[in-house]
Order: C-alpha cells, then sequence, then structure tokens
C-alpha cells in the first residue's frame, strides 16, 4: 500500500532565459534543514540562493542535471524498465538481502523503501547506524528531554555544544536557533545568552563561545559524569578530576553554576560524542545529565543531527516497523538488533547476498571488509550522481535531486517535518519514482496484492 | 449498461440505537461506500449476501480519543524496543504489512488491529500543530480506519494572548485558521496554561483554574471558557475536546468540577475523566478515593457536557501525553526512562513506561474509578468508551471492559483481588447496574459518533457509510467483542474472523471553518516572529491525504 502523497509540489519547466524565483524554498544539505531560502533559477540553472550559508549556497548553485543515463546495467546504458525487472530480480532473489541509506531522501520515498524490504524480508538500514545510532540506543535506555529549534531561539540563555562543530557542520545553527535570534524571553538575543563549548580541540566554533573548555581526548565520558556528580553534590577529588578530564576542578563548577542557575539551558552535542569512546555510553550520560538538570532548572539536549533527511528516516522506519534503523524482516516480522543488522555488520560478516543503496556511498566510507563484500554481491545503488557505489553496481539509477528538481518531506533535526519546494525538473526519475517502480515489481513476482 | 452492484447483509440482529432500532431483525442494504434503503424493485437481487442470521450486527466502532500518530507516539514506539520482542509477532502477508505491537504499535498493526476489533474510525487526541504534517503521513501508513485528529490549543501562545488582549474576534479567527492550517478535527486543551508555566519554570505548572499564567496574564479558567465560545461561534462538529487541569493528582475532583463549570454553559467534552476525579490529599496515598460520585451528578444535571473514560487496565503500559509537567511527575514516581519535549509557540509532551498494579491501592482505585464513570452516568449517549490508548490500556482492552460493564459477577470477582479498601474509597461495590447490548453500541459508536458530530457514522440508516460490523453473540461479552465475524469499511470486507481479507487506507477526517481572512495579517506576524519555520512552510496541503473527507461546521466551511 502506497502513498498517493508525493511528488504534489512538481516543479514547473520554466521558459528559457526566463528569471523564476521560488520562495521559501528548503535547503536539505544539513540537519538545519533551514526553509527561508529564495532560489532565483534561470535556464534550469540556480543562480541565487538568498539567506543560504556557503554550505548550503554550493548546494543549490553548483546543482546541474548530470549528463549520464537515468539507468545502467553492469555499466551500460539501459531503458529504465529493464533496469526495474533487474533490480526486482535480484532483490527477489536473495535470501539476505539488505536496504541501506535514506538519508538523503524525502521521507515519501523512504516509506517505499520499507515497504520492499517487508515484501522481500530483508533489512532496512539507515545512515543513523554510523552517526547517531549510539544516542538512539541512549535515548532506548534513558530517553530525552528536549525541545523545538525555536524553543531554544525564543528560551535558552545557556546554549552549549559538546562534540559539535556547527560553525563548519551547520552554518546558520547560530544565526537562526541558538545563539543570535531576538527570541520571546531573550529580547536582546545573543547578549541574553552565554554558550559554553566543549571539545577536545579548538574548533571554529570555539570563538562564538563566551567559554571554550577543552577537555582530554577519549575523555568525554569523565567530564560528564564530573558535571553529574556535581550536580548531585557529590563531593570530587579536584586533582583527580583535572587529572581525567584536563581541565581545573573550579571551571566545572564555574559550569555547574551556571547550569543550574540559567532559565533554561540546551546541550548539542555532534559525531565528536557519539563517535569516539564510550559511544553510547557517552550519549547516555549527556542525556542523563540534561534529565538531571531538570531538578533544579529546564534544560534540553538535542543531538546535532547531519544528512538532510536522516531524521526523516528515523521517523518513518519506527512508525513502520517500530524500530528507528537496522530493522530485519528475515522471520517476515521486524526485529531490531543494532550490530547484528546494521549494514557495516551485514555486509563485514558476509551475510548480506545482495543490497540496494540509496543515496549513500559505502564503497568510499565503509571497513574493507565491508567494501569488499559488497562489491562481491549483486546490487543496485541509487544516487544523484556517479559514486565509487554506483560505477560498482550491478544496476545504478540517477535520480533527480530532492528540494531541487522534486518535492516531498524532510524532517530537520528536532522532528519537525518541512515541505520541498523544488526549482526545476530533471530529466532523471525520482527516487520515489525508481523505488515506486522496483516495489510493483517485488509484489507481482512475490504475489503481493496489499 | 451494469447494474447497481448491492451487497445485502441478511436476518441479522441488528443494533443500531441512533434510530432506534434495539436488536431486531432486519437486513441492511450497502451500494458501493454507503448503507441504503433496500430497492422498491423487488426484482432486484443483491451481488452479494452476508448471512447474518443468529449474528449481532452493529456499527463500526469509534474511538474518539487514543494516541496512535504524530511525534510523540512515534517517539514512544522509538523509545520502547524491549516491550514489542516481548509481545506477539505480526508477519506480513501477501496483503497486509508486517508489525509490531507492545503498548504502542506500529501504523500498519495499529489500523488492522483496530479493524480486527470491530473499530472503523479512530481520532488521535493530541497532534502538536507544527507536528500536524507528521500525524498525515502516518494516518496514510495506518490503513483500515477512518482517522482524524485533535489539534493542541491550550497553551498555544496565540490564544492565550487574544485573551490577555480581550480580543474574541482575533481568538476564534485564529482557532479557525489553525484547524485549516493542520487539517485537524477539533481544539483540543491539554492542561490549558500549565504546560507554558512548566516551560517557564522548573517543575512549573499552574495549580488550579485560577492561576495566573506567567507572562501571558491568563487563567486556565479563561482559556476553557474563551475556546468553548469561539468554538461554539464557529459551529465546529466537536467544539472543544479537555484535558484538565491537575492529571492524576489526590484532590483533583474540584479542578474538573470547576473546569466544566469554566464552560459557561457551551458544549464541552471532559476527556478520560477517570483521571481527573480523585479526592484526597497531595500526595497522601491514605486520603487518595473516589469523587466520581460527585462529579457524575454534575454531568447528569448538565446536558452541555459529555465525557469519555480513560479506563485503567492493570498491567504495563506507557503514559504518553501533551502534558509536559505530568510526563514529569510521572517518571519521578515510576524512574524509568522519560521523554520530554517542548514544542515552540504550542505546546509540550511527556512519555514514560508506567505499571498498574491491581495490588496497588491507588492503581485499583483508579480502576474502579472508571468504571464507576460508565455506570454512574445516566444517559449512555454522554459517556464513551476510551482507556485514552495507550495511557489506561491499550484499546485491545476494549472487550474485557465492555464484560465488565455487562456482567455484574465478574465485576465483583475482579474487584475481590483488589485491595480491600477499594471498596470503601469507591462506589464501586454498591453499584449491581449492566450495560444491555443497546448500550454498548451506544458508548462504543452511536454515542462518540453523535458527539463528535458525525452524521454518516455510527448509525445504519441510508446514507451512513457501510462500516458495520458483526459479531457471533456469545455469553462471555469479552469473547463476542474481541473477534467479530466480519468487519465491513466502505462497503468492502476486511476482516473475516480475525483475518484481514483487503486492505484500504480510510479517510481523514477534518474540518475546515469559515474565518475572517482579514485577520490573518495579524496571525502571520506574530507568527513570523516567533517560529523557527516559515509561515507558508507551516499549512498542510491536501496532497498529504489519502482522502479527504471535510466535516461540516454548522456556521460555514471554507472552501477547497
Ligand atoms: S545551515 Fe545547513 S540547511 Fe541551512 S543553508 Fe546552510 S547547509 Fe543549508
Ligand atoms: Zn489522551
Amino acid at each position: 500500500m502506497t502513498s498517493a502523497t508525493t511528488q504534489a509540489h512538481a516543479p514547473t519547466p520554466s521558459e528559457p532565459g526566463q528569471l523564476k524565483v521560488i520562495q521559501d524554498a528548503t535547503c536539505t544539505f544539513c540537519g538545519c534543514v533551514c526553509d527561508d531560502i529564495d532560489l532565483t533559477v534561470k535556464d534550469d540553472h540556480i543562480i541565487e540562493a538568498k539567506r543560504a550559508c556557503v554550505l548550503g549556497k554550493a548546494w543549490f548553485l553548483n546543482h546541474s542535471i548530470e549528463d549520464r543515463p537515468s539507468c545502467l546495467v553492469e555499466g551500460q546504458p539501459a531503458m529504465l524498465d529493464e533496469g526495474y525487472d533487474r533490480a526486482a530480480q535480484i532483490l527477489t532473489q536473495g535470501k539476505y538481502p539488505i536496504i541501506y541509506g535514506l538519508s538523503d531522501s524525502p521521507c515519501e520515498a523512504q516509506r517505499v523503501a520499507v515497504s520492499i524490504a517487508d515484501w522481500i524480508k530483508g533489512t532496512i538500514d539507515t545512515t543513523t547506524s554510523v552517526c547517531h545510532g549510539p544516542s538512539g540506543m541512549a535515548f532506548q535506555g534513558v530517553g530525552e528531554v528536549t525541545c523545538s529549534l525555536g524553543e531554544v531561539a525564543n528560551r535558552c540563555d545557556l546554549i552549549m555544544f559538546w562534540g559539535s562543530n556547527p560553525a563548519e557542520s551547520h552554518p546558520r545553527h547560530f544565526t537562526r536557533y541558538s545563539l543570535m535570534p531576538k527570541g520571546m524571553f531573550l529580547p536582546n538575543g545573543r547578549k541574553d545568552r552565554t554558550c559554553v563549548i566543549v571539545d577536545v580541540r579548538k574548533t571554529k566554533s570555539a570563538k562564538a563561545a563566551d567559554i571554550f573548555i577543552q577537555i582530554k581526548p577519549k575523555k568525554d565520558f569523565e567530564a560528564l559524569w564530573t558535571l553529574r556528580a556535581l550536580a548531585k553534590g557529590v563531593d570530587l577529588d579536584p586533582d583527580q578530576v583535572q587529572r581525567e578530564t584536563g581541565v581545573e576542578y573550579s571551571v566545572w563548577v564555574d559550569l555547574m553554576e551556571r547550569m543550574k542557575g540559567c532559565k533554561y539551558g540546551v546541550i548539542f552535542f555532534g559525531m565528536g560524542l557519539t563517535m569516539t569512546r564510550g559511544k553510547h555510553a557517552n550519549s547516555e550520560a549527556i542525556l542523563a545529565l540534561t534529565r538531571d538538570m531538570n531538578a533544579f532548572t529546564r534544560f534540553a539536549a538535542k543531538p546535532n543531527r547531519g544528512h538532510g533527511n536522516v531524521t526523516g528516516a528515523d521517523n518513518v522506519v519506527s512508525w513502520r516497523t517500530g524500530y528507528p534503523f537496522g530493522v530485519n524482516h528475515s522471520r517476515g516480522y521486524p526485529r531490531f538488533n543494532p550490530g547484528e543488522y546494521t549494514t557495516s555488520d551485514t555486509l563485514a560478516n558476509r551475510e548480506a547476498d545482495c543490497a540496494m543503496t540509496i543515496a549513500c556511498d559505502p564503497l568510499a566510507n565503509f571497513s574493507q571488509p565491508a567494501r569488499e563484500h559488497l562489491a562481491a554481491i549483486p546490487f543496485i545503488a541509487l544516487d544523484t550522481k556517479e559514486t565509487p557505489t554506483t560505477r560498482a553496481a550491478t544496476v545504478a539509477f540517477t535520480v533527480a535531486t530532492y528540494g531541487i528538481n522534486t518535492g516531498g518531506t524532510v524532517y530537520r533535526m528536532d522532528d519537525v517535518p518541512i515541505p520541498l519546494r523544488p526549482a526545476f525538473p530533471s530529466p532523471h526519475p525520482s527516487d520515489y519514482d525508481v523505488l515506486t517502480a522496483i516495489e510493483q515489481r517485488v509484489k507481482r513476482i512475490l504475489g503481493v496484492q496489499g | 449498461m451494469s447494474l447497481p452492484d448491492y451487497t445485502k447483509i441478511s436476518q441479522g440482529i441488528v443494533y443500531d440505537p441512533a434510530n432506534g432500532i434495539d436488536g431486531e431483525v432486519r437486513d441492511i442494504w450497502i451500494l458501493d461506500q454507503h448503507i441504503v434503503d433496500a430497492p422498491t424493485d423487488r426484482a432486484i437481487r443483491p451481488a452479494r449476501v452476508i448471512d447474518a442470521q443468529g449474528l449481532v450486527v452493529m456499527p463500526g466502532g469509534i474511538d474518539m480519543h487514543c494516541h496512535i500518530a504524530g511525534p510523540k507516539v512515534n517517539t514512544a514506539r522509538k523509545m520502547r524496543p524491549e516491550e514489542k520482542r516481548r509481545d506477539k509477532q505480526m508477519p506480513r502477508t501477501n496483503i497486509a504489512h508486517s508489525g509490531t505491537l507492545g503498548s504502542v504499535p506500529s501504523t500498519f498493526a495499529t489500523g488492522y488491529k483496530y479493524s480486527a476489533l470491530g473499530y472503523t474510525t479512530a481520532f488521535d487526541a493530541a497532534v502538536p500543530p507544527i507536528g500536524a504534517r507528521h500525524a498525515h503521513e502516518e494516518f496514510d501508513d495506518t490503513p483500515c480506519i477512518d482517522k482524524g485528529f485533535y489539534v493542541l490549543m491550550g497553551n498555544n501562545h496565540y490564544v492565550m494572548q487574544s485573551l490577555m488582549q480581550q480580543e474574541p474576534g482575533k481568538l476564534k479567527a485564529f482557532i479557525a485558521w489553525l484547524l485549516n492550517a493542520t487539517k485537524g478535527f477539533a481544539p483540543k486543551l491539554v492542561n490549558p496554561g500549565g504546560v507554558e508555566v512548566w516551560k517557564s519554570k522548573q517543575a512549573g505548572n499552574v495549580s488550579g483554574l485560577d492561576t495566573k499564567v506567567d507572562h501571558f496574564e491568563v487563567t486556565p479558567r479563561q482559556i476553557v471558557g474563551g475556546v468553548a465560545r469561539a468554538a461554539a461561534e464557529l459551529g465546529l462538529p466537536h467544539p472543544v475536546h479537555i484535558h484538565c487541569n491537575n492529571l492524576g493528582m489526590p484532590g483533583n475532583w474540584e479542578t474538573t468540577l470547576e473546569t466544566m463549570r469554566a464552560l459557561e454553559g457551551h458544549r464541552g467534552h471532559i476527556t478520560h475523566i477517570q483521571f481527573h476525579s480523585y479526592g484526597g490529599g497531595e500526595g497522601d496515598e491514605n486520603t487518595f478515593n473516589s469523587k466520581a460520585i460527585p462529579l457524575a451528578d454534575y454531568v447528569n444535571s448538565h446536558p452541555n457536557i459529555t465525557v469519555d473514560v480513560g479506563q485503567v487496565l492493570f498491567g504495563e503500559t506507557t503514559s504518553m501525553t501533551g502534558d509536559g509537567p505530568l510526563g514529569y511527575f510521572l517518571s519521578k514516581i515510576y524512574g524509568g526512562k522519560w521523554f520530554s519535549a517542548d514544542t515552540e509557540m504550542e505546546s509540550g509532551c511527556g512519555i514514560t513506561p508506567i505499571k498498574y498494579r491491581n495490588k496497588s491501592l491507588v492503581h485499583a482505585l483508579q480502576w474502579a474509578i472508571g468504571l464507576e464513570w460508565f455506570l454512574l452516568v445516566q444517559d449512555p449517549w454522554r459517556v464513551v468508551m476510551s482507556t485514552d490508548h495507550p495511557n489506561g490500556g491499550s484499546f485491545l482492552a476494549y472487550p474485557q471492559i465492555i464484560r465488565l460493564l455487562m456482567d455484574s459477577t465478574y465485576r465483583r470477582d475482579i474487584l475481590k483481588t483488589c485491595p480491600p479498601e477499594v471498596r470503601q474509597r469507591s462506589s464501586l461495590a454498591d453499584i449491581d447496574r449492566e450495560y444491555t447490548l443497546n448500550e454498548i453500541a451506544i458508548i462504543t459508536r452511536a454515542g462518540p459518533a453523535k458527539i463528535l458530530g458525525l452524521a454518516n457514522k455510527g448509525h445504519l440508516g441510508p446514507g451512513a457509510d457501510a462500516d458495520i460490523t458483526i459479531y457471533t453473540p456469545n455469553e462471555n461479552a469479552e469473547v463476542m467483542f474481541e473477534m467479530p465475524r466480519v468487519v465491513i469499511k466502505s462497503g468492502r470486507v476486511l476482516v473475516e474472523q480475525g483475518e484481514i481479507r483487503e486492505s484500504l487506507i480510510g479517510k481523514t477526517l477534518h474540518v475546515q471553518p469559515l474565518y475572517d481572512i482579514e485577520m490573518e495579517a495579524d496571525i502571520q506576524k506574530w507568527f513570523e516572529k516567533y517560529y523557527s519555520i516559515r509561515w507558508r512552510n507551516y499549512p498542510v496541503d491536501l496532497s498529504y491525504l489519502h482522502q479527504s473527507c471535510v466535516i461540516p461546521t454548522r456556521h460555514g466551511d471554507l472552501q477547497g
């Protein structure tokens, strides 16, 4: 059962030489998902992206239609139908099919991908498993006290970043949401806020901080537990604290006073925390610290998610299967086990015998054993551009770019769903179109009527 | 030209309280998606006959208060992998998607399970407006039932601001605008004012109807009264759905009574009233008791008020609420994982796992108070079946509740397993009333349809949606209601004896009240000052609804 809600906002082709302006378009380049971009389009090119940051400008302005076939089968140009047929054959013939990626697709396409995984009794996994998967697991352990980004703008007077470098990864984070906005209860904007950045190195973001705390590498967990202990009034040995964290005890005491004294604090954490030693124990510590702080004041935590719609992927996979990522359907129903059903594992353990990758490049990013195994099995790759993964794929589809050529829905890192306003059409099919065509064939082969 | 393709349900024992039919043997004719009169031309034969001889025929069930879609529900799914592993599994079939259960089933599982239970319509009770698009996306993946949602407004800044500025015109326009923008069904107030205070200070909340909300200088009483009046002026089919302040607190019954008074005679629905009917002093378990009698007396004598119960069942579940401070309170009691989310300008949210134990006096009293409510409200048209799924328990427990209502011996047997003090602190042991099948049909379908203003649902007269459930009678009502013989939705047989035969996506029920478009400029000015998303990207357009079904208001609708 597939939805009718798709491509509703298909872009209209522009007249040659005419300027067309798309107001309030959405940038999907990072988790900020800025939806206030005004795009000027001329001859199927974006010539201006008003309000976008450097990354966003590059994303919009450098976009051109890939001059390559929409479909390649074993490296040779092929008709789309041939590609769809072949893809459906591969996916239905495997004993352990896996589908991976999803974080750069709109929810509408993600939903179809999960459907296919269900019909073929396959495993579905998203890039969450390699970035904020540990936060997801920590979340399942302790929960989370959080808030929307507009709430940060309106209420938060203490802004902390931990292992996150928004100046480079989320360039408009400071101006749009966290530091600069004049909020309802912070009429003076930046002047009404204190910014604290904790990291193992002096990042570009550090200069935005009122207080920068440089901790010893791989000592995030110790630092967070120091704060938890201080919050609870536990006596600590100052020398030991300094030895463990690389930071003077008095700095932590001062920070805790500020944390207790603020009206509403927030900690944004990044992969510097979730992907270093401790992984989900680190995320758990930050979520637990945040929870503890609510005994004194209001406090929230938020992972600074990267890819445009990775949050949408978490949501779609959760509402359809009950689990956020790493979901196996081999028994006909969803099972969840990170470390077993996550893609880096199903590949490295040589369990997967066919695959479909959607808008991701495992052949560039995964471990050697995982890459070797993927290259050795038949697989389908969907991407907007040529990558090491599409080059090695049995069937490769060049798809239109979401948010530029196609519409749909993306979720911001605070779970706020936002519609896309595409600028101009692409000759390539959307990932939604490709996945829908594959799903139809898969259902026919398997005798599914639903 | 082809002949009309009739289906006839033949010779069933029909319970159709809205049309005054109480267990009469009748035929029911269906054409396409609707119930129709029997064709006058006797020569016309139905294309299909469903033999219902000896079976009970009722309209499809309507759940008017549950939590099945949107940000909070989905967060609860992500948060609770452990209970899904333990529960029954739902493998895919050649017709149906797979799914997971636990207290918060996945979307497909939710649709199939409601359908298999004989329910054909359900309303999610608490969607933050900024998450409306998300709720609609989930609805699109929730098959077999029609659905809609209520829009959280009780802590909305514009609502409070227009009350503070004494601008009822602005308030009315805003409510209409917001319902249109979200494609929602009704205004919902959750702990009016209290959630805003929770956002502004540690353990913040309001203490009663007359506490001033910081910054906005309005009281919960003003919010309840103001929204109820505006909703009446808009002629909404379901004017206002209220989760009172102080949910779960000993002594909260007075808050509930004051909330009813704050309606000032306007129509209003008080939800999961069981959780709001407690006597006793703060934090003192020894004084915790039932105040269902005085509250039910008030309801009995005030026809503007309707309630659903929020029955508690013993066992584990997940509490999820738009009531942020309540989530904090419960998480401290149970000590498990806790999720809280504050949403800009609009609302809050709290989620935590909980467990109701029959050996706990408080929990056993909650169980008893719920049943008292069903049995003490004299007019069954004004009390509705609910567990506040999953807060009091799963919707899958409805058959068990039906048995508790129809069988006083069974009820007494369960009561015996509870601490003996329950008998002194509630009136349950003294009530002999047993529900009839007709009354069950009222509290599970005809009543909610009427309270929601759904003219085409909850009955079996010509023009009604062909949403019909056929049960095999059984002495044990739980057995009878837990596995209907046949479930028909929009004229199609979706379920037979618990098996899914066919699937469809279902309609989305929403309202489009008319309002003064000139007022939009003021709303836009406010919106653009403080929201983190753009004004133009906020409204949900029709492309998100698989099939839109606009329920008319009494005072006019926007077109399109
Ligand atoms: S901050 Fe992120 S979403 Fe916003 S314009 Fe820059 S890259 Fe795009
Ligand atoms: Zn509820």
